[in-house]
């Protein structure tokens, strides 16, 4: 029996994932791009030609120079430059490190705090969760840049006060999937049977009940993240958002607005290129998430 | 038999799957003269429903009919393109569907499901077709129908919503209606209520009826000839006496066998071993013949033809006798 | 029918004063405007003196009860920048608003119905194919960078559109629209293209998805076998089906629309109250704000009330009594 064991290539949940997800070529190229782009923001000091904020390095002459036009200190300018002479080649790499630091760090922090919510409204019940889900119902009704503006109104300017916004406009949709996956956890018999072990509530709800609810959340969380990107890039895009001094990719967008009537197009469409790419890279594989993990929810 | 109005020959219906050819309707013909009625009858997956859509030409891809022909009064439905045929179903052509619950379109009233009909059909003024649509609702007896005409499905009983589908369907008098199950979803007083009014209907109009059903004891009330089919094909057919009270095909005798009418009280039901075939992997020779008791060897080579045999015809080379003593 | 609209107005108030609340704190408590509004070389006198003039130094809960009387007389304070009452300001800009918000409904309406219903019913054909994939790219597009990119493509490459501004101002039924002149819609139809993409992309999804469960019911089969041409088939058996629960969606998302509006008009230089909105973000102004949330959570609410009510003429199913209970 033992042997027969050892040739089979032992199917774990997490292989059959794999395998599933594999299934579907477009969604390993959006995750193999996402990859990509990870590894190109994280390494960008190590090839980018200039660093775009090193004062020292930037030069008012080479300011809105064509694509592939040479620089002063005679490197190509593959995408042009700005309106103060960065490169946008790496301006761009830059950028996507703060658009996909602040995505990510607001994502782990509304999905902390939205689960916990979740989790205490459903195994508690009662007055806290109306509570709690009175909220998350309020919220949830209203338009997503229409509470993060009021937020950004509230708060100001500055990255942690985005990654707080950012926050707050995202927490209700992991506290909503929580509840819902919690509730059906728990009345299943495992649960329980803890309570019948007399288990403190708290390891039951984080140590038996959140295991089993997670796979909805990292559907929810694959495609926040890339909300939280473009929301984070539309704020930063419409002035209230990070400032010059956090150069997201909404903040190069924004810096090329004014000079896109005189047709000097590179300044922000390249900087809206790798934004859109980036959005669309996690959005597939989101999509194909929610179909593996989710076989309810897509037919 | 008088001209047939409706002559099936031959017809075969596949759907070309990923896992495979379904071959639903696999060689089946038939005939039914003016205001006949008959039973066409077979377990689930036997294909008898698609026989019915087949003749009304509604199979969709990845469905197609592959062979044989359907010659309404001598003309070839088979040949017509959609828009041609379009003219011929719920004029001379009806159908009636198993579920009244889900045969009408829940957001439309039931007046502009029935006018539609009409006039799709009759160039005739919306209040002439409106007052043909009320007169139809009340042949088949549905009261007050001058006020029920306006109302919505959901407004209606199952049996109510039958008799609508029904009244729809005879509309512009066809020459022929397949009515698939339409009274299986239905409570058993309703269902007799059906059965006894579209018999009534039919004599009335003068239309000829294909009746799809798994329930022998239906046919036996309502149907002139009975057709049995099995796997696609039609294993035996002939008048009803005939048929259910001296069946020859071994599947024929074994659905007789387990209605449980006709066994001793307190004796085990008789049953046909095995289960239908799966359409895409038929077996050579006779389909019936894994289940079959009285299988010989050249029914796993060789699949019988239908051939007449006393008042019926029947598909098996048992009953015919061609297998000899083997 | 009466009662159930009732329920719903209590409910409606009910959310509108927890927004109140919400967000008069909210704004009130974090940041000072005084700053904002005082030049450096202001003596700390004058500073206070224009802190008085706006009602700042008073304690916050004061503010909040003066503010509150306020509402109930229809006065929301008045904007610290322009002087004039905030909601006379919001007032003001909200037909230009609206028009846009509209004319991207009905784009997204006339757009993406037929193309949703045409990638439903014909699922595999390449036609189909491309839909979804400008679908799937239209979910995934900011709204902001496809404005520019509208901008750079039809007003500076090509120079057919105007890229800001809106068309002159007429009268129809006493409403000031600028739809009433061909500089109006030449005007109008970038930015209502740019503010309905994303719910074209919504509506295609929806068709889609409601005519490919819708083919596959026996009341389209049995419309079939009754003869019914193709035309009346899907013009009216299917439509009306899907119909519904587009209506419904699309109703909750023109609150959506009015939201992204902000995004849109500032792009297009749109004198809508989006755009004033986030002047008055970027220069504190607190009435406006205030005032802003409170006309939309408002609208909002009579919106939704609204969809309740045409859901309910259009799907026979649903009686509002039945929803009331």
């Amino acid at each position: 029996m033992s042997a027969v064991v050892n040739t089979v290539r032992e199917e774990t949940p997490f292989r059959r994932f794999v395998s599933r997800f594999a299934e579907d070529r477009i969604a390993v190229a959006g995750f193999v791009i996402f990859v990509l782009i990870v590894l190109a923001a994280v390494l960008a000091p190590l090839y980018a030609p200039q660093n775009p904020y090193d004062l020292a390095r930037v030069d008012l002459m080479d300011s809105r120079l064509p694509p592939g036009a040479k620089s002063l200190e005679g490197f190509t300018m593959l995408l042009g430059s700005d309106g103060v002479g960065r490169d946008i080649f790496s301006a761009i790499f830059y950028g996507l490190r703060i658009s996909l630091a602040v995505g990510a760090v607001s994502c782990l922090i509304a999905a902390s705090v939205g689960m916990t919510m979740g989790l205490i409204a459903a195994y508690f019940g009662g007055r806290v969760e109306t509570l709690i889900m009175r909220l998350v119902d309020l919220q949830l009704s209203l338009p997503s840049v229409l509470v993060a503006l009021i937020l950004v109104a509230m708060f100001g300017k500055g990255v942690d006060k985005i990654i707080l916004a950012l926050v707050l406009v995202q927490w209700a949709y992991y506290a909503r999937t929580v509840r819902g996956s919690a509730l059906v956890e728990r009345r299943k018999d495992y649960v329980k049977a803890a309570r019948c072990l007399g288990l403190p509530d708290a390891r039951i709800v984080f140590g038996e009940i959140l295991p089993n609810c997670l796979a909805p959340v990292i559907v929810v969380a694959t495609v926040q993240t890339a909300h939280a990107i473009s929301l984070e890039a539309t704020l930063s895009f419409l002035g209230v958002g990070l400032p010059q001094t956090e150069p997201s990719l909404g903040v190069l967008i924004a810096n090329g607005f004014q000079y896109m009537m005189s047709g000097k197009y590179w300044i922000s469409f390249f900087p809206g290129l790798a934004l859109l790419i980036t959005i669309v890279a996690i959005n597939l594989v989101g999509d194909r998430l929610r179909d593996v993990l989710n076989p309810r929810l897509e037919r | 038999m008088d001209a047939p109005v409706l002559n099936v020959e031959g017809l075969k219906t596949h759907f070309f799957t990923r896992a495979g050819v379904v071959k639903s309707v696999d060689g089946v013909s038939l005939q039914l003269a003016p205001g006949e009625i008959l039973g066409l009858v077979g377990e689930s997956g036997s294909g008898k429903s698609v026989t019915g859509f087949s003749i009304l030409g509604l199979i969709d891809p990845p469905g197609r009919i592959v062979e044989g022909t359907v010659r309404l009064e001598g003309r070839d439905l088979t040949t017509l393109d959609d828009k041609a045929m379009s003219r011929v179903r719920g004029k001379d052509l009806a159908m009636i569907f198993q579920d009244p619950m889900m045969t009408l379109n829940p957001v439309l009233k039931i007046s502009t499901q029935l006018i539609e009909t009409v006039l799709a059909h009759a160039p005739v003024s919306k209040a002439e077709a409106r007052q043909r649509a009320i007169a139809a609702l009340a042949m088949v007896g549905i009261p007050s129908p001058e006020e029920r005409i306006d109302a919505y499905p959901h407004q209606f009983s199952g049996g109510m919503r039958q008799r609508v589908a029904i009244a729809t369907a005879l509309l512009h008098r066809p020459k022929v209606i397949i009515a698939d199950e339409p009274t299986t979803a239905l409570d058993v007083t309703i269902q007799s209520q059906i059965l006894a009014k579209m018999q009534e209907l039919c004599r009335e109009i003068g239309t000829a009826m294909i009746w799809i059903t798994h329930d022998l004891s239906v046919v036996a009330g309502l149907a002139d000839r009975v057709a049995v089919m099995y796997a696609g094909r039609i294993v035996e057919t002939g008048p009803v006496g005939a048929v259910l009270d001296f069946p020859h095909h071994p599947y024929t005798q074994g659905l007789i066998g387990s209605v449980p009418s006709h066994a001793e009280p307190g004796a085990r039901l008789a049953q046909i071993p095995g289960a239908t075939p799966s359409l895409s992997a038929l077996p050579d020779g006779c389909a019936f013949a894994p289940r079959c008791a009285k299988a010989i060897g050249l029914c796993r080579r060789e699949a019988p033809q239908i051939e007449p045999l006393g008042m019926a015809s029947v598909a098996c080379h048992v009953a015919q006798g061609t297998g000899g003593l083997e | 029918m009466f009662a159930f609209i009732l329920r719903r107005a209590g409910q409606g108030l009910l959310v509108i004063a927890v927004m109140v609340v919400l967000v008069f704190f909210g704004v009130n408590v974090v940041g000072d405007p005084v700053w904002i509004l005082v030049s450096p070389d202001m003596t700390q006198d004058q500073i206070a003196e224009v802190a008085r003039s706006l009602g700042l130094d008073r304690p916050i809960q004061e503010q909040f009860f003066l503010f509150v009387g306020g509402i109930l007389q229809g006065e929301l304070g008045r904007s610290f920048v322009h002087g004039t009452p905030a909601i006379g300001l919001i007032l003001e800009r909200m037909p230009a608003t609206l028009e846009l918000a509209l004319v991207a409904l009905m784009l997204a309406i006339v757009v993406g119905i037929p193309l949703g219903l045409y990638a439903g019913l014909y699922p595999d054909s390449a036609p189909a194919r491309g839909i979804m994939a400008v679908s799937i790219l239209g979910f995934s597009l900011p709204t902001f960078w496809v404005g520019l990119m509208l901008i750079m493509v039809f007003s500076v490459m090509l120079g057919w559109l105007p890229a800001t501004g809106r068309g002159p101002v007429g009268h129809f039924l006493g409403i000031p629209t600028s739809l009433v002149s061909w500089q109006g819609w030449v005007h109008i139809l970038l930015p209502a293209i740019n503010l309905a993409l994303l719910k074209i992309s919504l509506v295609i999804r929806l068709a889609r998805a409601g005519a490919r469960e819708a083919v596959l019911q026996d009341y389209v089969k049995f419309a079939r076998a009754k003869g019914l041409g193709r035309g009346r088939i899907v013009g009216v058996h299917i439509l009306k089906n899907i119909m519904i629960p587009i209506v419904t969606i699309l109703g909750l998302e023109f609150g959506s629309l009015v939201a992204f509006s902000v995004v849109t008009e500032t792009i297009f230089s749109w004198p809508g109250m989006g755009r004033l909105l986030l002047e008055a973000i970027q220069r504190l102004d607190r009435p406006v704000i205030v005032a802003y949330v409170i006309v939309v959570v408002c609208l909002f609410v009579v919106i939704n009330l609204m969809v309740d009510i045409i859901y309910s003429l259009l799907d026979p199913r649903v009686r509002l009594s039945e929803a009331a209970t």
